[in-house]
């Protein structure tokens, strides 16, 4: 009796391995990706299409632009699909990356409550703007956490001339662009979105689209392979098979439209083929 | 208000439904955590019973890791596993970081001290009286350890549930050795944070209902085992 539940025991642990690492034995690619490709659930409708054409099992991973970016440094992942490019430019420059090209672009917008306590509804600078909210005082929180949207926001502040941290009206969450818009309506707060993320999470949100239009809020997503002569152990051919699947016709098509029926106004633009300065003109 | 009552309502729905997604999470929430339990009791209890039973120098400090070790932060677990199990890591030949694997690895070195501390108690509150007795009638050293074992059941029980509920109610390492990768590596409380970020409070939490009752059902069983052989 006793060496009977004995062996059961052992044949359910045995099977509980097993199962896993069976799993694992697929061929698979690991993307490394932004919260905002993951969060509006534009990934969600492209992975299981690229995995029904190629065979391969796509591990995607969702963090920030420069986690990812770090991940490919390491040659913790194979390929990128990120938004922050004076990182993503020297990132190649050192290479750690090769063939970036771009996929899509939509733009960020600064939301913030409806009283907007700062004025600065309408403003069509992004740097005056920033200027007033600091000259305010008004809440705003950053995304603080090395992420492209947070490096395009470091970028507006240096752009304007203020060294916002440290200072109180300023707070950083360290999270992702869905959970930093949650505290920003709570807190009634001002902050830099992508409009994709804004537009998915609007509906739980008590935030306005306060700013947008200027030319530095183009939020441009590229699509980068990790060096494999860097790093031997990175799946080359899967990393290109995704990147070219990526700026593919049927994938451009999906972005296109994607998002359009459920938020009113599709969440990204496709861009493959063109040349980052073409864009926004 | 409302939210909770949506939450509820949808929690209600996916479950009557058996929408295949969140029956596949709710299985692998299982399946990660229950061998990750599983390992946990067979590392946690000989060792601690044998700390327990042994008398060595440094003995007290080793006591005291053990029981700093069952509030491990999850996170730092996570953080040094995702280190070790890198492909270019110490045991990057493995290929198991982003899998179910890492998960169970991660989980099980969460779960192992809180075993071992309180079978350790459990073992050391036996009276130590029991000890000679059972030696006295002639019992070899293995058979005393496997009655002292049996003596200590319901407290070992009690120690099984404690493992278990840390590990299934844990996400901080399970997302970062385990990616949150779709019908893959993605848990209970994984796909919580992930519905939450993505403004979908209502699946956030309907998953987070279906976590609670799935760690009721199995603690209703275990506390079943440990009650039906309380002393009269």
């Amino acid at each position: 009796m006793q060496k009977k539940r004995i062996t059961c025991l052992g044949m359910i642990i045995c099977l509980i391995f097993i199962f896993p690492s069976l799993c694992g034995a697929q061929k698979s690619i690991i993307l490394a990706t932004t919260t905002s490709t993951q969060d509006s659930g534009l990934l969600d409708v492209l992975i299981p299409v690229f995995e029904k054409k190629t065979g391969y099992f796509v591990k995607t991973i969702a963090v920030g632009s420069g986690q990812a970016m770090a991940m490919g440094q390491k040659g913790e992942a194979d390929v990128l699909l990120v938004h922050s490019p004076a990182a993503e430019k020297k990132f190649i420059a050192e290479g750690y990356g090769v063939n970036r090209r771009l996929v899509m672009h939509n733009d960020y917008i600064v939301v913030g409550p409806a009283k907007d306590p700062a004025k600065i509804k309408g403003m069509k600078v992004s740097t005056e703007a920033f200027k007033k909210i600091a000259g305010a005082g008004a809440l705003f929180l950053s995304r603080g956490d090395n992420s492209g949207t947070h490096s395009k926001e470091k970028a507006i502040w240096k752009a304007s001339g203020i060294k916002p941290e440290g200072k109180k009206w300023y707070q950083e969450t360290g999270l992702g662009m869905g959970q930093t818009l949650n505290v920003a309506s709570e807190k009634n707060g001002y902050t830099l979105a992508d409009r994709g993320t804004y537009l998915a999470l609007k509906k739980n949100l008590r935030l306005e689209i306060l700013m947008e239009g200027d030319a530095i809020l183009l939020n441009i997503y590229h699509v980068i392979e990790v060096n494999p002569a860097k790093w031997p152990k990175v799946n080359a051919a899967g990393a290109k098979a995704f990147a070219d699947f990526m700026v593919s016709k049927e994938v451009q098509d999906v972005v296109k439209t994607f998002g359009g029926e459920k938020f009113g106004s599709p969440l990204f633009f496709p861009d493959a083929g063109k040349q980052e300065e073409e864009l926004g003109k | 208000m409302d939210l909770i009552l949506e939450g509820i309502l949808k929690a209600f729905y996916l479950l009557v439904t058996f929408d295949p997604e969140v029956i596949k999470i709710t299985f692998l929430s299982l399946q990660v955590s229950g061998s990750a339990t599983l390992i946990s009791l067979l590392i946690g209890i000989s060792i601690g019973t044998m700390v327990a039973l042994a008398e060595f120098p440094g003995r007290r400090f080793v006591v005291s890791l053990i029981n700093t070790g069952m509030g491990l932060p999850p996170v730092v677990v996570g953080l040094f596993v995702t280190i070790f199990l890198w492909r270019n890591g110490p045991l990057g030949f493995l290929g198991v970081l982003y899998t179910p694997t890492a998960m169970i690895i991660a989980q099980a070195i969460i779960a192992t001290p809180i075993v071992m501390g309180i079978s350790l108690a459990a073992i050391q509150a036996l009276p130590k009286n029991l000890r000679l007795q059972i030696l006295a009638l002639g019992a070899t050293r293995f058979q005393m350890v496997w009655i002292l074992v049996k003596e200590a059941k319901l407290p070992l029980l009690a120690g099984v549930m404690a493992g278990f509920g840390g590990v299934i109610s844990e996400v901080g390492a399970s997302i970062m050795v385990g990616g949150n990768i779709k019908g893959y590596s993605r848990l209970l409380t994984t796909a919580t944070v992930m519905e939450t970020s993505r403004g979908n409070f209502d699946i956030a939490i309907a998953l987070g209902i279906i976590l609670l009752l799935l760690a009721y059902f199995i603690n209703l069983i275990l506390t079943n085992i440990q009650q039906r052989e309380r002393p009269r």
